[in-house]
This record gives C-alpha cells, structure tokens and sequence, in this order.
C-alpha cells in the first residue's frame, strides 16, 4: 500500500472514529470520576446518550451568528486532526487549531451574556497560558527528529521521548488545561461545581452544545494523538506503548481533576507559563547544545 | 532608468509645493489626486520597466549628480536651521545639539575629509522594487484616504483646531520624496539626507495640532530619530576615516568579507539608528506618542512606510550581521520587543494604542528576522513588511473612520460594530484576520521565523516567539470578539467614499496577497534571496503550501456554507441568560428594586499586571541594556 | 425512541423554601444516592437543562424570574416541584408576599411532596417525570411537523 492511500486512510479514520473514542474516553472519564468518588456512575455510553438527546431538542438561540460559529469551530478542529493524522505539519496544525479556538471565543461572545463572557475571557486566559507549550512541543518534534512533517517524525526508529521528556512533561501539564480539568477548570467545567454557570457553553443550546461536545471529542483524540506520538517509531510494538501512554495520562488527568480545587487564573497562569519555561526551556537548550 | 527615477525622487518634492499653496479645498483635493496618480503611475512603470529589463540588481546615478549633491548638501544645513529654530521657539534648545553635531560632522569630513572613491549614488534591487511598490501603492492610497478624513477631522470633530490641510498635505508629499529617495540611496550621504527628512516631516505632522501634548510627543519623536541620525553621521565618518567610501554596499562587503570588530561598528551604528527609526525598545516611546497625529499621517509614517525604513535598512544590513554581536544585539532587542510589546498592547483599550503597540511588536518581530540574518528569516522578514503594510495601515485608516463616525476610538465602543456599521466592521475584521489569523500572512512569516530560530539555534529566541504569539493572540482575540457583539441598529456612517476607496483598494489587496502568495513567493521573493545569498532554498514546502490554500478556502467559504445551513433553523430567539432578570432585551437586567439596568460587558486588560506603569520603563531598561552592552563589546572590540 | 428518559439533566431553582429541600436536592447527588448513575447531570443552566426542579414557595420577586427562566429552557422540558412549599406554597401560604406554589406562575408536571422531601421521593419524581418526556417528546416533533407544514 502506498504511503498516500495510508495517509487518506488516516485522515478518513479520523474523522469516522474520533468521536467513538472520544465519546467513548469521555464516558470511560465519567465512570473512573465517580468510582473515585465512592459512586457507581452512569453507563459508559452516557455521553452518547447525552449527545442524542441534545440534538433532539428544540433549537433557540439569542444570537443567530452563534450557531455558524460552531460549525466553523467544528470544522477547523477536525482540519487540524485530519492534518496531524493524515502526516502533515505539525506547527500548521497548531495554528490551525489556535485559528479553531477564536471561533469558539466568537461564538460565545456573540450573545452579549455576562455568564458566557466571563468564561470566554477565562477561556481567552487558557488559550493564552498554553500556546507557548503547544508550539514548544512542535519545536521539540522539529529538534529531535529534524523535521515538522508528522509522518517522517513516524519514521525516526528512536522514539521522540528518549531526548524529549521535558517536551512531553510540559505538554502534559497542558492537557490539563486543554481538557477542562480541575484545577485549571476555569472557562466551563464538565462538573455540576461551576460559579460562572457554564462559562462558554451557557448560552449553548441543543444542537449547538452537542456540537461543541463533538468538537471537545475531537480535540481530545487529536491531543492525545500528539501524546501517542511522543512513543511511535517504524516499530509496530510502539504503537502499543504509545497507548499504554496515552491511558496512564488520561488516567492520571482523571486523578487531578479529583482531586483538586479550581485555581484563580493568575495562579494558572504562572504555574502554565512556569512548567513552560522550566520544562519546555530547558529541554530545548540541552538539545541545541547537544546539536550545536 | 536614471529619469524615471529621478522623477519620481523629485517630483513628489515638487508637487508638495501645489497643495501647499492652494487653499481652496476643492482645488487642492483635485491636484493631490492628479499628484497622487503620478505617484503611483511612475512607482508602477519604473518597477515594470526595471522587471522587463530582467530584474538584475543595478547601479547608477541620477543626471546632474553634482547638482544633487550639492543640493543634499545644502539641504542638510536647511533641515538643521529648521530645528534649531523649532526648538529655540518651544525652548527645547538641548535637542537643537544633536542636530547640529550630526549635521557638522557630515558636512565636514565629505567637505575636508579625506579622499572618497567615487560610487555611484544609486542602487535599484529586488527589495527596492518592493519597498518602492509599497510607498507608490499604499502610500499614495493613504493619501487618499487623508483627503476624505482630514475634511471630517476639522469640519466635523475639531472645529476649535487652526485648518492647516494645506500643511498637512505638502507633507506626505515630501514625505513619499524622501522614501522614494531613502529606498534607492547607496550612498550613505544620500540616505542620512533624506533619512533625515522623514524624521522631521514625522515631526512637524505629529505637531500638526499645536496642543501641548503633541508639541511634547513631537520633540520626543525628534530626538530619539535626531539619535539614530547621529548614529549613521558617525558610522559615515567612520567610513570615511577608515576605509575612504561613503558606499552602504561596501561596507557591508567589507565586514562580510572580514568580520573584524573594526569593520562592524559601522554596521552596528547604522544598526541602532534602524533600531530607532523602527521603534524598538528603548525607542519605542516616540512612536506611541506620535499617535496623537491625525489618523492618516499615524497610518502612512508610523505603520506602513516610515517605520519600515529601519527594518529596510536592517535587512539590508542582513548579510553583514549574520552570526556576530551586531546580528545579537538586533535579534535580542527585535526579539524582547515582539513580547514585551505584544504583552503592553493587551492592557490597552485605545484603538489606536492597541495599534502602535502592535506595530512595535510586529516590527519586532521583523527586526529579530533580519538580526538573524538566514536566509529563511530575511525571507520572513520582507513577507512580514509586506503583509504589514497593507493591513495595518488598513487598520489604521479603520480605526480613524471609527473614529470619525462615533466620536470614539476605544475598543470598548466598538462592541456590535459588525451591526451598526457593517461595512466598517469588514475592513476591521479583515485587517484583524490579515494581522493574526491562521492562513494570512503574519502565520507564514512567525512559521519561517520560529523554524530559522530554532535551527539557528537560539533558546531564548525561540520561547521570544513562542510566548510573543501567544500574547500577540489573546489582544487581537478580544477586540475581534468585541466587533461580532450584540448591539443597537444600524447607525448613520459618515465615513466618506474617498476613505474607503482606500479601505477597500486595501482590503482587496490583501486578500489577493494572501492567495498569491506562492506567485509573490517565486517571482520577486525568490529573486531577492538569490541576490543576496546566491541561493534560495524553498522556505515553504509544496504540502504546507496546499494546506495554508485550503485555510484560506475554509476561513472565508466555511463560514458562508455555515451561514446558508444554519440561516433557517433558529426555532425561537431566546433571552441570554442573566440569573433570570433579564429585561427584556439582552442589554438590560433587573435590579434589586426590579428598575432596568443596563449590562455592561467588558474585555480583560489586565491594568494591573501588564499595564504600561508595570512594564514600559522596565521594557525600555532592558532594551537600552542590550543595546549598550552589545555597542561596548563592539566598539571596545575595535578599539 | 427517544434519548431524552436516559440523560435528564436538572436545573434547581430555589425559591422561597428553608433550604431543608434544596439540601435533599444535593443529597440525591452525593455518593449515597448517586443519581448521576441515571445519567441526571445538575447542570445549573437553564439552556442545557431539560427539567426544571423548584424547591419553595413562589414570591413576588422571584415570579418574573422563574418564568424567564422557564421561558428560556428548550422543549420538551418537564417542571418538578419538589417540596409542600413549592407544591402549595406550605407553611409561608399565608404570608403576604407569597403568591403560593410553583403551579401560580408555571405549568408543573410533578408534585413531590414532603418537608422536607425525602431524596429517596426526588428521585422517584425525577424518575416520573423522565416517564412523562416520552409523550413531550412525541408532542413536540409533533408541533415541529405542522410547524414545517
């Protein structure tokens, strides 16, 4: 099979397959949280279920511009997914997904309500705090393998994380952030526990919110596609390292979020930036003097 | 060749002297038009023509060259009694020094010095022919543009202000002269001559109200350009002690051929007065003070062109900074500069500041390129000045119909701008999305330049950039955000048709910029790189290419295809929600007694953690700290 | 089938009450009645909610709000009045601000008595009203088709 069929192949994946697993993961989040809590937990399948209530329901909206909004988040989060798993750029990726994010902060700012602003400016802040780690991480695939190209970093038979471990501590840390988690849960939290009701999604109705739910599975499979990367060599036994790494960080990502209390977003902020620079700064200067 | 240029050099000097003396306003906008026309007309041919001749790099002098020089000469003198009467009249004597020490130094050592070989005046390249079409094109539109604004400026907002049009128009066209020549100089001479009249008409038009504000600003603008003036009269006495030429090529083959510390301090002289001319920190005051300017001359000298006279300068010094301190010092303070500033524009609400923060920040960036000096950053660089001058004068002229329109600048004001003034809200949207957005222009250019830094390599370079876009996202984010807000019905725009032929010609622009971009990338850029290092390598790979196409498909085409879907499904308009008190109409809540009240929403600035009293002056420390230490090292090293 | 009996997600409204109900409330969420295991999600916004529990008597403050508020949840939705006091305004009845139960303002579909409620009858009247969307359900797509037609 030649490497073009493989990639659309890929990239076809993606798109079927990502909200399966994402919705599936995000179920599997759900049960792990409430057995940590000493709860039994909805089934498994109970963000299906959520999902097709939600576009069964009646559609209103205070904003007619909000709807295409969403769309437009959807469509450019799935570009990005399709762009990483099909073998491309990672750094287009990443702008491509930070373009996907002001469209979500359009969406929530059009309707004018106080709720829904204060958590797009929470989400604004969140964005702000983990791009230098995204793009950190991509300068990381690009110092160790000597390319952006997902697919030839595919190819280098030793795997990323041998001379990248800060990279991927630092990207880690930012998952965090990207998945809504406790501590750094401050836009829109998945718990009942939200003093600015629902943040960003607020004013989200039906097919509206069920999109935005759809967007959050996608981004999940893509984020922790970049995770599995961190493992993969031509070797095929990689493959299942990388998904061992992938549940021990989703597991360990369940655990903070259980148990920690949301931080203000000053605090989130400098402990973002600070693992930034600490982590991602200083792997980056041993390996260009390991290069130099 | 030699005419063509030498008319377009003069003619925009001698055309000055027409709106400078009509005062019938009708009279005077025809001939700036007809002016302007030339302008353009010429910029274009003389660049077509140098194309068709096969676009090799090319030196030559004007017809009557000792008639020039002697006028250069001349004019130097006239530009230093100009400010020395300025400041004797706003006592601001202190200020006269720099100009008369530059000014002596010049005159004595071309006069008295010792023997220059001869070099011809002139040089006509691949960067000239874009800078050239970005003076002709954008400049001469912004002049455009100034015709409709200034008539709403004194007729409609500051009636107590004095009307000097006349002044203000006579101006520009000096000003398009003195770039037009400042671009083609090779001679050093000629470049300080008309390096200076760009400084001074920036002056004279950031006090172009008279209040004792911009008086303040202005001088401020004048020194610190006054400053990097009397860095290129030291570097050209330098020159001419040393090594007996006046020639900016020679010099930088001199220090490429032998980087020694003797043959850089030069460089890194015309270096800081590119770094003041650019508004780098610690330079960066005169360029926020030079907002209180009207609008149009913010746009055309302290966004599109006059600022890009440092980073012309810096590029062409590119070759001659690779990989030493000179190089160091350029890309440490380009570099702190793209996040300082960028962090500085967040905490802004004044439409205007937000942009002179964002062209500092941006300049930084390309400053940090060409103090790099690789092959993929300079290709960065001349992209970034492209892209950055189209949209932000785009911006600026948006802003100052804004302006114009509701009687306020601030971004606070503008919350349902896409409702109220919905072709206004477009330009703004577009130059906002041409200044940050995924597929547009400034992607491409922090793309090459996070990929030169990293293989450069360059630690601090790279989390420079990092965090820089990451800031740079979160202010443009906000304000877009504030334009697609809910707000009243649409208003009455008083935005005059001559201003957006400008905006639009500018918005049309940019797009076609954007899907070009290839086109632009193999014929002019490409060229430019085998010019200067005698190789090009593709920047850019044919995938990355085809993506940033299919960004810019899906940033336009998306939305509409969304827009058609989702035109019919709202079900029912639904209050946003307010804990339930919504009054009625999503502006309003309930309060405690059940009156209305209205809801005010507002962006974070972040006052107390990035304001200008947290950051500016500890930004201008460390600016000058970097500029100072890499100036000791250098000229202690040559010493 | 409908999706809606297996992700009914709740948006509690106290008005007018003690608080004794709206602390049983929050009880049906804790680890001893896990209600979430149904899918029951207490989202706290009126857009995602799907039914509407009030606990306490309605006053004149809070009558425009608890209107508005059901206004703005999207169809089908179910009301629940959990408590004596929202079922009929209970012990502050008399009072001279309180215009009585949930019903004065809003059309309510279930009635869980008790004061307070126990969280083993919420439950049992989140249960029933889950019952009663099969039918909103059929009623709404219905008034969507003749809305088309």
């Amino acid at each position: 099979m030649n490497t073009v069929t493989l990639r659309i192949i890929f990239a076809v994946a993606y798109v079927v397959f990502a909200p399966v697993i994402g919705g599936l993961l995000d179920g599997l989040d759900r049960k792990i949280s409430a057995r940590m809590q000493g709860r039994k937990g909805p089934s498994i399948l109970q963000p299906f279920y959520d999902m097709k209530k939600l576009l069964e329901k009646q559609f209103m909206s205070a904003n007619k511009i909000q709807l295409l909004m969403i769309f437009t988040y959807l469509f450019f989060v799935i570009l990005t997914g399709v762009l990483f798993f099909a073998g491309f750029d990672m750094l287009m990726c990443l702008f491509s997904l930070s373009t996907s994010e002001m469209f979500l902060v359009l969406a929530s700012t059009s309707t004018h309500s106080p709720f829904s602003t204060q958590g797009t400016h929470r989400e604004l802040m969140q964005m702000m705090a983990i791009e230098p780690m995204l793009l950190l991480t991509a300068v990381g695939f690009y110092l160790v393998n000597g390319t952006f190209m997902v697919s030839d970093i595919v190819a280098c038979s030793t795997p990323t994380i041998a001379m990248a471990p800060g990279f991927f501590l630092g990207f880690a840390f930012i998952l965090t952030v990207k998945f809504r988690k406790s501590p750094f849960d401050l836009s829109t939290a998945h718990h009942a526990h939200q003093e600015v009701v629902k943040g960003v999604t607020t004013e989200m109705v039906g097919i509206e919110y069920a999109a935005t739910m759809l967007t959050e599975w996608y981004e999940m499979v893509f984020l922790l596609g970049i995770t599995g990367l961190f493992f993969l060599t031509p070797n095929p036994l990689s493959v299942v390292v990388g998904i061992v790494a992938i549940l021990v960080v989703f597991f360990i990502e369940i655990l903070i979020d259980n148990s920690s209390a949301r931080v203000k977003w000053q605090l989130m902020l400098r402990m973002v930036w600070g693992v930034t620079i600490v982590c991602g700064g200083l792997n980056l200067f041993i390996l260009e003097l390991i290069n130099r | 060749m030699e005419k063509m240029v030498a008319a377009l050099i003069c003619l925009p000097f001698l055309w000055a002297i027409i709106p400078a003396v009509i005062h019938k306003s009708k009279v005077r906008r025809a001939t700036v038009y007809v002016g302007g026309a030339l302008v353009t007309v010429l910029s274009i041919c003389t660049c077509v023509m140098w194309y068709r001749n096969g676009g090799e790099a090319i030196v030559f002098d004007l017809p009557y060259v000792e008639v020039f020089d002697k006028l250069i000469l001349v004019g130097d003198f006239l530009l230093m009694g100009l400010v020395i009467y300025q400041c004797i009249k706003h006592k601001k004597t202190v200020i006269s020094l720099l100009s008369i020490v530059q000014t002596l130094l010049v005159a004595w050592m071309e006069l008295f010095g010792p023997e220059v070989t001869e070099n011809y005046r002139l040089r006509f390249d691949w960067l000239t022919l874009i800078m050239v079409l970005i003076i002709g094109i954008i400049g001469v539109a912004i002049g455009i543009y100034a015709m409709g604004y200034m008539h709403g400026y004194h007729i409609h907002h500051h009636k107590e202000l004095k009307d000097r049009r006349s002044f203000f128009m006579a101006m520009i066209f000096v000003f398009y002269g003195a770039m037009f020549g400042l671009v083609f100089s090779a001679s050093l001479v000629w470049m300080y001559f008309f390096w200076e009249i760009t400084s001074i008409t920036s002056f004279l038009l950031i006090g172009y109200t008279r209040t004792q504000e911009a008086i303040d600003n202005s001088f401020k603008a004048l020194w610190m350009n006054l400053l990097g003036g009397l860095g290129i009269a030291v570097a050209i006495s330098y020159l001419i002690q040393v090594y007996g030429t006046t020639d900016l090529y020679d010099a930088i083959d001199i220090a490429v051929a032998n980087p020694t510390y003797a043959a850089l301090v030069p460089i890194a002289l015309l270096a800081f007065a590119a770094l003041t001319k650019s508004a780098q920190f610690p330079f960066s005051g005169w360029l926020l003070g030079a907002m209180v300017a009207p609008t149009p001359s913010s746009a055309l000298l302290h966004s599109a062109t006059m600022v890009k006279a440092g980073v012309y300068l810096l590029i062409r010094l590119a070759l001659a900074m690779n990989g030493n301190y000179v190089g160091q010092m350029v890309y440490l303070v380009g570099g702190f500069t793209f996040l300082s500033a960028s962090c500085l524009a967040i905490a802004q609400s004044d439409g205007k500041k937000v942009l002179a923060y964002s062209t500092i920040s941006n300049l930084g960036l390309i400053v940090a390129c060409a103090g790099a000096g690789y092959q993929e950053t300079i290709w960065a660089a001349v992209f970034l000045v492209i892209f950055h001058a189209v949209s932000k004068s785009m911006l600026f002229q948006c802003v100052g119909a804004i302006e114009n329109t509701t009687g306020s600048r601030d971004v606070e004001d503008m919350q349902g701008l896409a409702n109220r003034y919905p072709k206004l809200a477009f330009i703004l949207m577009v130059g906002i999305a041409g200044m940050f957005l995924a597929p547009f222009g400034m992607l491409i250019s922090k793309w090459a330049a996070l990929k030169a830094f990293v293989d450069a390599p360059s630690t601090l370079m790279v989390l420079f950039i990092c965090f820089g876009s990451a800031t740079t996202m979160f202010y443009w984010t906000k304000w877009f955000a504030k334009i697609l807000g809910v707000s009243d019905k649409r208003d009455r725009d008083l935005t005059k048709p001559n201003e957006y032929v400008s905006m639009f010609f500018h918005a049309f622009l940019l797009i076609a910029l954007c899907v070009g971009f290839p086109y632009l990338s193999r014929h002019i850029i490409e060229p430019l790189m085998m010019d200067m290092y005698g190789f090009s390598s593709p920047v850019i790979s044919e995938g990355n290419i085809i993506i940033m196409v299919v960004m810019i498909c899906a940033v336009f085409i998306v939305p509409m295809i969304n827009y058609l879907i989702t035109r019919h499904t709202v079900d029912k308009e639904v209050l946003a929600y307010m804990g339930g008190v919504n009054s009625g109409d999503n502006k309003n809540f309930n309060d405690a007694v059940g009156n209305p009240k209205e809801l005010q929403v507002s962006n974070w600035y972040l006052e107390d953690y990035l304001g200008e009293k947290k950051l500016f002056t500890p930004s201008v420390i460390i600016g000058a700290f970097i500029i100072v230490v890499h100036l000791c090292v250098i000229i202690g090293g040559a010493l | 089938m409908s999706s809606l009996h297996k992700s009914p997600w709740l948006l509690h409204y106290d008005g007018s009450s003690c608080n004794g109900c709206d602390i049983e409330v929050l009880a049906c969420t804790t680890p001893v009645y896990d209600v979430e295991r149904f899918g029951v999600i207490n989202t706290g916004n009126p857009m995602h909610a799907d039914i509407f529990l009030i606990t306490g008597g309605i006053n004149s403050q809070n009558e425009q709000v608890v209107k508005q508020i059901y206004e703005q949840m999207p169809k089908p939705k179910v009301v629940i009045a959990v408590g004596t006091c929202a079922c009929t305004g209970g012990i502050f009845k008399e009072c001279y601000n309180i215009k009585g139960g949930a019903d004065t303002v809003i059309p309510v579909d279930i009635y869980v008595p008790g004061c307070a409620a126990r969280p083993e009858s919420i439950i049992d009247g989140v249960v029933k009203g889950v019952a009663l969307f099969e039918e909103k359900a059929k009623a709404f797509s219905l008034e969507k088709k003749s809305k088309k037609g």
